[in-house]
């Protein structure tokens, strides 16, 4: 009966984040598009709003082109990888108190684990294409995630530091319920460090050298199509999900807000992580792209020596007020 | 004779010292290589140890073609040559046969061949800006150029009822006057464009990403643009200052007042803040076409009667074939029709020259373009080298070029 509750609990799970993919896209469409002079999608539905809905048949009913010198079983399953390891790390994220299919100790662990994981999906697609381009852009982005997992993982030590613990629930409650309590403030050195790891982890603008279009024709998802090619597009929506949710819950309180919403708690919560999905999205309209070596430098250079500097200086108020 | 067989496979000898290499063919289908431009690079992870371009998938044959046709046919193809601004190559080649048979044009059209000038310099830097802005990754100029534009190529159709393949200019004058409509889009047009630029900068100017991406990349002195015979803003980046408007002024280009900016770095970033300042003088020429436009006629007396299907017979006799036709001018006089000449004017591109071998026929024996972008093409193995795939990249986008009128 157990088991069959939470399989339940996991459907219920997957089909609402799935949704929330769907109209993440629709959301980034349209507000490009005002960004950009012009409209985003129009025409199916009003004002567009069953575009995503149309995308995903479309994809669905696409021909899967399999290139003939591809590593066939590779080929297959990169984009597999990818997905399931995004879906996985919403187990463990807690989506108001008690809200959560998996309340583990080691949540924040299990997310960059995952996270990881996720990479090979990227790079064994870029192998198995077999093809020039998105080999280029699996060697891309293995070198990226290596660079920027660690600048992450640093920036987040500051706030295990402070609440004492690896378990997302408890960090959460111990941020305590008022807006000056969120670690938002004692950690605005790795939210920095944090949020430009966060976006270098999901590939977006200006760390999207992986598919950078101009250069690399689409990076390692040139040769997919169809549905597989909508598979990596899912996973790096949900990967953006999951990243704004870390965000969410280690510096802005998660789902404390001003006031509580009755009936439905994870209100706040999903306000804070679609303000985090707009702000990858503004910084999409608004910069260039960073340059393979300049990339690194950053990554080296700067933010992996501010994360270092925020957990000594965690540390030596921790030592100071206790 | 090898012949293969499914489980066959086949060694492809390896030069020594090679097995390192990795070898890409950028193009000639890619999003950042503006047409059909084909890079053959080598690499040795991203960095480029050699780049080695190949042109000449658009080549349409217009140089032989030419010699087939009229001069005053041979209008239409020039059309084909920079697709973005169709209106510099008319003049310019329209500005080398007039002078080949000594047409006077009227000082009207003049001022009108000026003005389309500087309307298709404008829409061609700003296609320039937002295809170089979007290789960089800046995604949103991409959009806010074509915004103007549009207005522009909407007035290009109201002129000439066509957006990009204009053939406005004839032999001795233009094909269509403006008309008051027109004139007031375009006050409007030169009112507004000045805050658009504005906005560009804003977005990209002083974007730290931006500057890291084009401060010393591709970067060009002054003698080595010379020897790679880069010209247009390309040249002027490098701080040469050199614009055949300015030193040898054609179409009445002498009767404006405007700047010729220069660069000092010879980067990516001296051209891009060179083509911006240009966006502006041209801008400054539009104003002063608009004030200035004398009245009169837009087409000379002298010039052959092209416009309309010929009828009289003293006009160009288009019925025999274009081998055996003759320029026949309303005028009885002499015209220089037998040598060479090459005459040069300047595109958006840089220098557009048109040579000409003539024997005194209808047609030309021999044209020959100089084509900025065939040149400028050139010059990316020399800038390409030990570079990174995504400064090539800039590199491709802030030399300008358009490969209709590299291969031609």
């Amino acid at each position: 009966m157990q088991i069959l509750t939470i399989i339940l609990q996991i459907a219920i799970l997957l089909v609402i984040v799935l949704l929330h993919v769907a109209y993440a896209t629709y959301f980034e469409r349209k507000i490009i598009g005002h960004m950009q002079v012009r409209m985003g999608p129009m025409l199916v539905g009003y004002h567009g709003l069953l575009q995503p809905i149309a995308d995903g048949i479309k994809s669905f009913f696409k021909e899967d082109v399999i290139p003939a010198q591809a590593d066939k079983p590779l080929f297959l399953f990169a984009p597999v990888i990818c997905l399931v390891t995004m879906l996985t790390s919403l187990a463990v994220i807690p989506f108001a108190k008690g809200w959560v299919l998996a309340d583990i100790n080691i949540g924040l662990l299990f997310i960059f684990a995952m996270s990881s994981l996720a990479s090979y999906g990227v790079i064994l697609a870029g192998w198995a294409s077999n093809s020039k381009y998105t080999f280029l852009g699996g060697l891309r982005s293995m070198a990226q995630v290596i660079s920027y997992e660690i600048p992450l993982g640093l920036s987040l030590v500051g706030v295990m530091m402070l609440s004492g613990s690896l378990n997302l629930t408890t960090i959460v409650t111990s941020q305590g319920n008022s807006f000056s309590s969120m670690y938002l403030f004692p950690q605005i050195i790795g939210f920095f460090v944090f949020f430009i790891a966060m976006l270098a982890e999901t590939n977006r603008v200006p760390f999207d050298l992986p598919e950078a279009e101009t250069e690399l024709v689409s990076g390692y998802i040139t040769e997919y199509s169809g549905m597989r090619y909508a598979l990596f597009f899912m996973a790096e929506y949900i990967g953006m999900m999951v990243m704004a949710s870390i965000g969410t819950i280690c510096f802005l309180g998660g789902w404390n807000g001003p006031f509580e919403i009755p009936f439905f708690p994870p209100f706040w919560f999903i306000l804070k992580v679609y303000g985090f999905i707009f702000f990858f999205i503004w910084i999409r309209a608004t910069l260039p792209r960073y340059r393979y070596d300049q990339l690194m430098e950053l990554g080296w250079k700067l933010l992996i020596p501010l994360a270092l500097l925020n957990i000594l200086l965690t540390g030596l108020f921790k030592i100071l007020v206790h | 004779m090898i012949t293969l067989t499914d489980t066959q496979t086949i060694d492809i000898p390896v030069q020594s010292g090679d097995e390192d290499r990795y070898h890409l063919k950028l193009g000639p289908q890619h999003p950042a290589t503006h047409g059909v431009l084909r890079v053959d690079l080598d690499l040795d992870g991203e960095t480029i140890l050699t780049c080695d371009p190949k042109v000449g998938y658009l080549h349409r044959g217009f140089e032989k073609l030419a010699e087939h046709r009229t001069y005053a046919q041979n209008i239409v193809l020039t059309d084909r040559l920079d697709y973005i601004a169709a209106m510099s190559n008319n003049v310019g080649y329209c500005e080398a046969v007039e002078r080949l048979l000594a047409i006077e044009v009227p000082e009207r059209a003049k001022m009108l061949r000026v003005m389309v000038c500087e309307m298709s310099r404008i829409s061609s830097h700003l296609l320039w800006l937002a295809t170089h802005a979007l290789d960089i990754g800046a995604m949103t100029v991409f959009l806010y150029c074509f915004r103007e534009r549009e207005v522009l190529l909407e007035l290009f159709a109201e002129l000439c009822g066509a957006r990009l393949t204009t053939t406005y200019t004839r032999l001795g004058g233009v094909r269509q006057d403006v008309t008051r409509s027109i004139m007031k889009k375009l006050d409007k047009f030169v009112e507004d464009f000045p805050a658009c630029i504005e906005e560009y900068e804003t977005l990209i100017d002083t974007n730290r990403i931006w500057l890291k991406r084009t401060i010393g990349v591709g970067q060009v002195s002054a003698e080595k643009a010379l020897d790679l015979c880069l010209t247009g803003a390309s040249l002027r980046g490098s701080g040469v200052d050199y614009d055949i408007r300015k030193h040898m002024p054609y179409s009445g280009y002498e009767k404006f007042e405007f700047d010729v900016p220069t660069g000092e770095t010879g980067d990516t970033y001296a051209r891009y803040r060179c083509r911006m300042e240009e966006l502006r003088q041209s801008n400054f020429i539009l104003r002063q076409c608009i004030e200035m436009m004398p009245p009169g006629p837009i087409l000379g007396k002298d010039a052959p009667d092209l416009i309309m299907p010929i009828k009289p017979a003293n006009k160009l006799e288009v019925d025999v074939p274009a081998k055996n036709a003759l320029i026949t001018l309303i005028e009885d006089r002499d015209v220089f029709m037998e040598g060479d000449i090459y005459v040069a004017t300047e595109v958006p591109k840089g220098e557009l020259g048109f040579y000409f071998i003539s024997d005194g026929m209808g047609r030309p024996y021999r044209m020959h373009i100089r084509s900025p972008s065939f040149i400028h093409i050139g010059a990316l193995s020399t800038m390409g080298q030990g570079v990174m795939i995504a400064d090539l990249i800039a590199i491709i986008g802030t030399l300008d070029v358009v490969l209709g009128e590299c291969d031609r």
